[in-house]
């Protein structure tokens, strides 16, 4: 077994193999295998709700369009924050990779700061629908949209939680660690391009169609 | 032996000069991903487009940024055979999901 | 100045007497510290030992405890109902325990009935089985069979079992909140699951929290697997144990999560009043509803059976891996179709979840798409059968060790037949007809599950207690707890399939005593299997005190009692080191069932065991020939 490929914890003697370089046969190391099951799992979540959309749509006698009732302005911003936000996360990584913890941790600073954008417009987005009487409970086209875009959102903040670790204390193993720090905002990445992935089918699907 | 091979490319991926040629990979993706959310916007919602066609040029255009996403940002491209595994059954039993309940209430209530 | 004849020990002045006394407990202290280090491994607060542990074998073991608790209350679950399906409205002592508002005067009423129902299958299954079957045994026996000093993610793995206790404790308090717990059915269909009382919400959260512990869980296995099998083990010599487990967690990492999404959409539902599953019109008890509407009851069926069809698979998956390693152990020879097996368990998790809608042939489907399900619900019993087979062809020709894990393991063959045969008529649309929703279907997943898996489960617990303890389980009571468990069993659910032929529904509070047509049946037989059912407890006790007496006073055993090929077996102590599972960590240079290899010295090969030198190239001459040549 290759002794570069194995790391030490702190409650463990033992060490985990492949859990920094990658295992020769199959070119993953740990994390990245399990990011990436992960995000399949992910993948049938969101799709259970786009396909239950699909299904309450077609049986819908009557279904606004998406500008009818949502501010597709705001939301397109939104989008375009999100997608710079994926831009900013792995220059991250690339800087990283170069060795450069401060510019590293600048583009974290600045996805974390696109993440907060996205939820502030939301929020402000989800207060104008409350003030105008506009629940979850009003009727379906409201109830999917909340849903959908509430659990989006819950996946925007658990990403942001964990950028806002990165940056703080999780940052000093950058100086223990490196290669293994490194991969780890290569695998938040990872996470969080595939919640910028989401935004882009749910967008059209909710404010366009 | 596959541990070598493996070993070089490595060292080979990570030399700043081919972290600096995909930096700049990255701000193209951007520029083409801004892009096309405009395009989208502007067929569907600008030009108020039929729901029939719009689902149409909605789903094409996120596929395709979609794509740029998963290829450039989470290297798909360059990604090793196990995870385009994964991912292929994955996407098959998305479609799966998509399908089933989406027929059986098409006979019920379809147009 | 100190008396004479005291010597001075650091800043301390004693007799000789008292100094060597001191000596000798220092060095016994440390002696035990060293022990204890090697044992159990780096010293650490209780807390972080046993509650919060990543070492993947006190998980399996607090997995397993955890579990074998839930088992016995959903059991108990059981019985309760089985007092009121044997003898319906008669009042019983027992039932006080639930409660005036359940059972004013001991006499169980039909609500009361129903929670006991609905929470009985949701504890069996998500709370007992697959715990027991995925997080016990799967967690302790996969990274010691492939040689892996723990799990890939140990920290995830606490979280995992941390989100599993209090998804099942919340599952128990709802018993307790208004109304009771959830009385729905395990299935929870809306309307009725959306306008339930309060235990309804604690179910769908319970739910939230297990379903997380089952993804964490399941990626956890899968990198473990990927990742971390030792040098040489390749994906052919993998034990079958593994395969299952393997294939087992692909299906809850793909297939969970649509039940995720629709225990959210029911969730608000209830709380936020949103109609995703209610339609409109609705009319309860004659008053209409008037809510918004536009929801579908069918979109439920079909999110929570794309998720439920493959656990059922996730039910049996790692039982048909704990049996073929006690086969195979117990036959000394390796299993018949090693191969087909392992094809066999991948197309079984593939097709599983393209089957689901033949849980829903009644609910008004197109022929197209009820036509697609039959057919692929047809297609699904091939690998299963190429599986059993596998296991029936193993025994020719074997020297049966007839063990204790080894009974369980023969008695599950048959049963598993039997479970599986009964699940054609109910995969044919035209005969589901006539037995869906009846007591057929009852008998039929109970066969798999009862004397299936759990049958599995103790052939699993009596294989790995010397493992995991160093203690051997008595026989005498083992064979007690086998023989009488095996008959009991199939007297409760025998008789279920005569009672769903003759048309008796399921989810009665009386049994079916009302039904005219089938009144006869229910009568005839309900009694009796509710006797059947309280002798199976009966038959539980022998196995309860010899799992617990066996742990402090059963007869230890080396590190491989069995004479098993396994790594387990073969490579780690009984119990294994708490640092890494392995004094040497193994190398693998066969497969997992080299039993009676001709011209070895022993019946059995360990995986771990280097080749012997092969032999000097022949001359085509036997060396007796050679001999004589030279004499002669």
């Amino acid at each position: 077994m290759d002794s570069h490929a194995t790391t030490h914890s702190a409650h463990q003697d033992f060490e985990i193999p492949f859990n920094v370089h990658a295992r020769p046969d199959t070119g993953l190391y740990n994390a990245k295998l399990g990011i990436w099951l992960f995000l399949a799992s992910e993948v049938m979540l969101f799709g259970a709700l786009f396909s239950s959309l699909i299904v309450i749509r077609t049986a819908a006698p009557h279904w606004p369009r998406g500008w009818e009732e949502l501010n597709v302005p705001l939301a397109t911003l939104n989008t375009f924050v999100l997608i710079a936000s994926s831009v900013t996360v792995v220059l991250a990584w690339a800087n990283l990779r170069l060795g450069n913890l401060k510019l590293g941790k600048i583009f974290i600073g600045l996805t974390l700061f696109c993440g907060l954008i996205f939820m502030v417009v939301k929020a402000f987005e989800y207060g104008s629908k409350f003030a105008h009487h506009h629940y979850p409970s009003t009727n379906n086209f409201f109830a999917t949209y909340f849903v959908l875009t509430g659990l989006h959102g819950l996946h925007v903040l658990g990403g942001m939680i964990v950028f806002a670790y990165f940056l703080t204390w999780g940052s000093k193993m950058w100086f223990t660690e490196r290669a293994r720090f490194t991969n780890r905002i290569e695998v938040v990445g990872l996470y969080w391009h595939f919640v910028d992935l989401v935004w882009i089918f749910l967008f059209p699907t909710l404010y366009l169609l | 032996m596959t541990e070598h091979v493996v070993e070089a490319h490595h060292d080979d991926h990570d030399s700043p000069e081919n972290i600096k040629k995909e930096i700049k990979v990255y701000l193209w993706v951007f520029a083409g991903l801004a892009f096309l959310t405009g395009v989208t916007v502007w067929l569907c919602y600008g030009l108020d487009m039929e729901v029939h066609k719009a689902i149409l040029i909605a789903l094409a255009v996120a596929t395709v940024k979609g794509f740029l996403v998963a290829g450039f940002f989470m290297h798909l491209l360059t990604e090793r055979r196990l995870i385009y595994g994964i991912l292929a059954i994955t996407v098959f039993f998305f479609a799966v999901l998509m399908w089933g309940p989406a027929h059986d209430i098409y006979d019920k209530f379809g147009k | 100045m100190p008396p004479k004849r005291q010597l001075r020990v650091g800043r301390d002045w004693m007799y000789p007497g008292q100094a060597k006394k001191l000596l000798s407990d220092a060095i016994k202290a440390d002696k035990e510290e060293q022990q204890q280090h090697l044992l159990e491994g780096h010293h650490q607060h209780w807390i972080r030992r046993y509650v919060f542990s990543t070492d993947h074998k006190w998980i399996g073991i607090q997995y397993g405890i955890t579990a074998l608790f839930f088992l016995l209350f959903g059991f108990g679950l059981m019985l309760l109902m089985r007092l009121q399906l044997g003898w319906p409205g008669k009042s019983f002592e027992i039932m006080k325990v639930l409660g005036e508002t359940r059972a004013p005067g001991g006499i169980l009423l039909p609500e009361a009935y129903n929670q006991l129902g609905a929470m009985h299958g949701t504890i069996m299954v998500f709370l007992a089985i697959v715990p027991l079957a995925v997080g016990a045994f799967g967690n302790y026996v996969v990274p010691l069979q492939i040689g892996a000093p723990d799990m890939a993610f140990p920290k995830l793995n606490m979280v995992s079992y941390w989100c599993y206790l209090p998804g099942g404790l919340v599952m128990l308090a709802s018993f307790a909140v208004p109304g009771g717990a959830a009385n729905s059915g395990w299935t929870s269909y809306p309307p009725l699951s959306v306008i339930a009382t309060q235990g309804q919400t604690w179910w769908i959260l319970g739910m939230v929290l297990l379903i997380t512990s089952s993804l964490l869980g399941s990626v956890n296995f899968l990198v473990t697997i990927i990742q971390l099998r030792a040098k040489g083990l390749t994906w052919s010599r993998l034990p079958f144990f593994v395969w299952a487990q393997f294939v087992t967690a692909f299906l809850l990492l793909l297939a969970f999560p649509p039940l995720e999404a629709a225990a959210v959409m029911q969730l608000m539902d209830r709380v936020a009043h949103t109609n995703f599953f209610l339609p409109s019109g609705l009319v309860i008890s004659g008053q209409i509803l008037g809510n918004a509407g536009g929801g579908n009851p069918l979109l439920w069926q079909h999110l929570f059976w794309f998720l439920a069809h493959p656990e059922v698979y996730v039910l049996i998956l790692p039982g048909l891996g704990i049996i073929a390693e006690v086969l195979a152990n117990n036959t000394r020879k390796p299993l018949w179709g090693y191969r087909s097996m392992v094809g066999a368990i991948i197309f079984l998790g593939f097709m599983s979840f393209v089957v689901w809608a033949h849980h829903m042939f009644m609910t008004g489907m197109g022929t197209t798409i009820s036509a697609f399900f039959q057919t692929t619900t047809m297609i699904i019993s091939i690998p299963s059968v190429i599986i059993l087979s596998a296991f029936f062809i193993s025994l020719w020709g074997a020297s049966i060790r007839f063990t204790t894990p080894m009974l369980f393991a023969l008695a599950f063959l048959p049963m598993f037949g039997i479970g599986g045969l009964t699940g054609l008529p109910l995969g044919l649309s035209a005969a589901d007809i006539h037995l869906h929703d009846t007591y057929y279907v009852i008998g039929h997943f109970h066969y798999v599950v009862a004397p299936g898996t759990i049958f599995a489960m103790f052939a699993g617990i009596y294989y790995w207690f010397p493992k995991i303890t160093g203690r051997q389980m008595n026989e005498k009571l083992g064979k007690i707890h086998f023989w009488g468990s095996f008959v009991a069993i199939n007297c409760i659910f025998f008789p279920m399939f005569a009672q769903g032929l003759a048309g008796v529904s399921r989810r009665l509070y009386d049994g079916g005593e009302q039904y005219a047509h089938a009144k006869h049946m229910a009568l005839a037989t309900n009694p009796f299997m509710s006797v059947a059912a309280f002798t199976l407890l009966v038959f539980q006790l022998p196995f309860i005190f010899n799992f617990f007496k066996s742990m402090k006073w059963g007869e230890r055993v080396d590190s491989n009692p069995w004479g098993a090929t396994t790594l387990e077996w073969a490579a780690a102590s009984s119990p294994p080191l708490g640092h890494g599972n392995f004094e040497v960590v193994p190398t693998v240079y066969r497969g997992p069932y080299e039993y009676s290899v001709p011209g070895h010295a022993t019946d059995f090969s360990p995986q771990n065991e280097p080749d012997v030198a092969p032999p000097p190239p022949s001359s085509g001459i036997l060396p007796a020939t050679a001999v004589a040549q030279k004499e002669g």
